[in-house]
């Protein structure tokens, strides 16, 4: 008959000795496993945004709005810029009037509830543009918190809303740290830049990209080493938003600066 | 117009797509699911560790939890902008979500609770069911009774003292797997705002730990505030009755147990109550000595915008205010109403607090959002988002409760 402390003792033998071997098993993650044999994937979808060349002129916002059937008038967009003024006082006055759609029109800084504030010229060190749009990050939120599945990503790396799926709870857009999402108001299910998908597939570029008359926003392939794109990316020094909540952006700025949200 | 146009104002630098989505409904989603999970671990500190003064009102909350787990859903049902496919959370989840988890410790838990409340309540069904069976000549009424208890005795009819000994067991085990599901219920509601990364004001580790604790205090001082208002019913027709019948309990007798009770399970409340603010008063400390990145614009909310909110409303008249009322010595049923009320007032203010007030700056950290509550609706989405359908929410589970009580009367003796 084994008594109470031999009992004791031989299962700690035995659950020391079962620990050693099972810590050595190593759990794989299919995905990972076959990424790292042969990286099938022939495209992943990148953009790149050049501050220093945007102007403001809302061209993209008003292209992606008809391309996307976003209702014009409707106080969302899938993309937008917005401007950046810095004063001599260090303060940072931002905003984005319409999402930019028709530009900017005046100098003076839009500060939410039907205000305006008016900036000397003279007071401003530095001004400058900076489009946005969804990052089509490689660790996208949004995608986590789906409860149904309805927002997916694809294996080039653009992430999707299934419009005939989504059940409207507002957790994706509750868990993008850029407030790229948004409701469709007629289709009442999230909505978010989708790099033009139906266009990118079929050898077009973006809306937004073909209405840029300055080529501050460019489309590319990041596995392709000969596009143009992939080349700026690597070879230059660019930049992501938010870095540290770890979503991996995919969208490249080119003149990023700390005072960027 | 956008979804959530209607009740956000912006002011300085908010994204363009940036509105408060998320607003009363899943204010009282938690508000909701907390008072189930409160009341059902009250009824299970006297099933599983035997606390016999809380006899009376386990019974009670057991009940009043059940009629509450229907509500728990409709917030998020009314919240949804596609609700005929709120469904597919249950039939297509998709794990890596927190809100996927849903249908199953919903359902877990919806199913102990309702077998618990079988075995409470087996031996009355039983006898229902036999004594409309001995009635030659039914009434249609009778009839229909008759066909509902025979149901839910479910074909077992053995009330004998051993059959009986097996159901309290069974209550028991019941009751002790339920604490567990109940506080993952609602700790995960804490953790669907807890893990959004992006959301500066939600995210900590303590949120589900914090949530439970406030759900529980929530629970029992809504156990008790119903407790009180139909003792208080029954002392009035008990006082109208006697005259008729003397044999049953006067106004007086009933009056001594109803003070016992709240006297008890007000201590309770208390020591939850210490739990709650102790955790939330961390965090809050945390955030403030960590300073984060995030840190200047939580403190321009929490010490500015939300002053009123947070500190006079839900810290002052919620915590303080009911901690002195009721560790003061000889509690009072006025008293422990007055109590109640506010700490009620106070985890609601804590879920408005959590909700709206994580929706209050931007991503951006650059800019505001206010939130609006719309009052009176002019179409369906200010009626649901608003305060009308907030109201709907509220009740809902009294109704149910009162046809609850019907099948399963909470007072009267079974076992």
């Amino acid at each position: 008959m084994i008594n109470r402390r031999d009992f004791c003792k031989k299962t700690m033998i035995m659950v020391g000795g079962l620990a050693l071997p099972l810590a050595a098993f190593e759990l794989f993650d299919p995905k990972t496993l076959r990424a790292e044999k042969t990286d099938t994937e022939k495209v992943r979808w990148v953009f790149l945004v050049d501050t220093h060349k945007c102007v403001g002129c809302g061209m993209c916002v008003k292209a992606c709005k008809i391309e996307n059937e976003t209702p014009y008038d409707a106080n969302v967009t899938r993309t937008w810029v917005e401007r950046y003024v810095i004063t001599r006082d260090g303060k940072v006055h931002i905003d984005s009037p319409k999402g930019a759609r028709d530009g900017f029109k005046t100098g003076k800084i839009d500060i939410g509830g039907g205000k305006f504030e008016d900036i000397k010229p003279e007071e401003i060190d530095k001004a400058f543009f900076v489009p946005k749009l969804c990052n089509q990050c490689d660790n996208p939120p949004c995608v986590q918190v789906c409860p149904v599945g309805a927002t997916y990503q694809t294996a080039d790396g653009v992430v999707l809303v299934d419009r005939e799926w989504c059940i409207g709870c507002g957790y994706c857009i509750m868990g993008c740290p850029y407030g790229v999402r948004f409701f469709h108001p007629v289709y009442r299910v999230a909505e978010k830049c989708n790099f033009c998908y139906h266009r990118i597939t079929k050898g077009m570029k973006t809306a937004c990209v073909d209405a840029c008359p300055f080529d501050a926003r460019r489309v590319g392939n990041i596995k392709d080493p000969a596009d143009p794109v992939t080349k700026i990316i690597m070879t230059e020094r660019v930049n992501i938003l938010k870095e540290e909540y770890g979503t991996k952006p995919q969208v490249f700025y080119l003149g990023l600066t700390k005072e960027v949200k | 117009m956008v979804h959530g146009e209607a009740w956000t104002v912006k002011e300085l630098f908010v994204y363009p797509n940036e509105y408060i989505y998320w607003t009363i409904q899943i204010v009282m989603y938690p508000f909701m699911t907390g008072l189930v999970a409160g009341a059902f671990v009250l009824s299970s500190l006297y099933h599983v560790f035997d606390v016999k003064k809380l006899k009376d009102i386990a019974r009670f909350s057991l009940v009043f939890s059940f009629a509450l787990l229907p509500v728990a859903m409709m917030p998020l049902l009314m919240h949804l902008l596609q609700p005929q496919r709120g469904i597919e959370v249950m039939l297509t989840p998709h794990f890596t979500s927190a809100i996927a988890a849903f249908g199953i410790v919903f359902t877990t838990y919806a199913m102990i609770v309702a077998s618990e409340l079988w075995f409470v309540y087996r031996k009355h069904f039983v006898e229902t069911a036999l004594e409309l069976r001995g009635i030659g000549e039914r009434t249609f009424a009778q009839h229909m009774r008759h066909l509902l208890f025979s149901a839910l005795t479910l074909g077992a009819y053995d009330i004998s003292e051993h059959a009986l000994e097996r159901d309290e067991k069974a209550v028991k085990v019941l009751a002790g797997s339920g604490i567990p599901v109940a506080c993952f219920l609602h700790g995960y509601a804490g953790f669907i705002f807890g893990s959004v990364k992006a959301n500066a004001l939600w995210m900590t580790p303590l949120m589900p730990v914090i949530f439970i604790c406030s759900a529980v205090v929530s629970g029992i001082a809504l156990c008790i505030l119903t407790y009180i208002v139909t003792m208080e019913i029954r002392k009035f027709l008990a006082a109208r009755k006697q005259r008729l019948y003397p044999k049953l309990p006067s106004a007086a007798e009933l009056k001594s147990a109803e003070v016992q009770v709240v006297t008890m399970t007000a201590k309770y409340l208390v020591m939850f109550l210490i739990l709650a603010i102790t955790l939330e008063l961390l965090d809050l400390i945390f955030r403030g000595y960590t300073a984060v990145k995030s840190w200047d614009i939580l403190r321009s909310v929490i010490y500015g915008k939300d002053f009123t909110n947070i500190f006079v409303i839900q810290y002052g008249f919620g915590n303080l205010v009911p901690f002195i009322l009721f560790l003061l010595p000889g509690l009072t049923i006025r008293r422990a109403v007055a109590g109640t009320l506010m700490v009620l007032l106070g985890v609601f203010m804590m879920r408005w607090n959590v909700v709206i007030g994580g929706q209050a700056f931007s991503s951006s950290f650059a800019g505001f959002m206010h939130y609006h509550l719309p009052i009176w609706p002019h179409d369906m989405e200010t009626y649901k988002e608003g305060l009308f359908g907030a109201l709907t929410v509220i009740v809902t589970p009294y109704v149910l409760f009162w046809l609850f009580n019907k099948v399963m009367p909470v007072f009267k003796e079974t076992h």
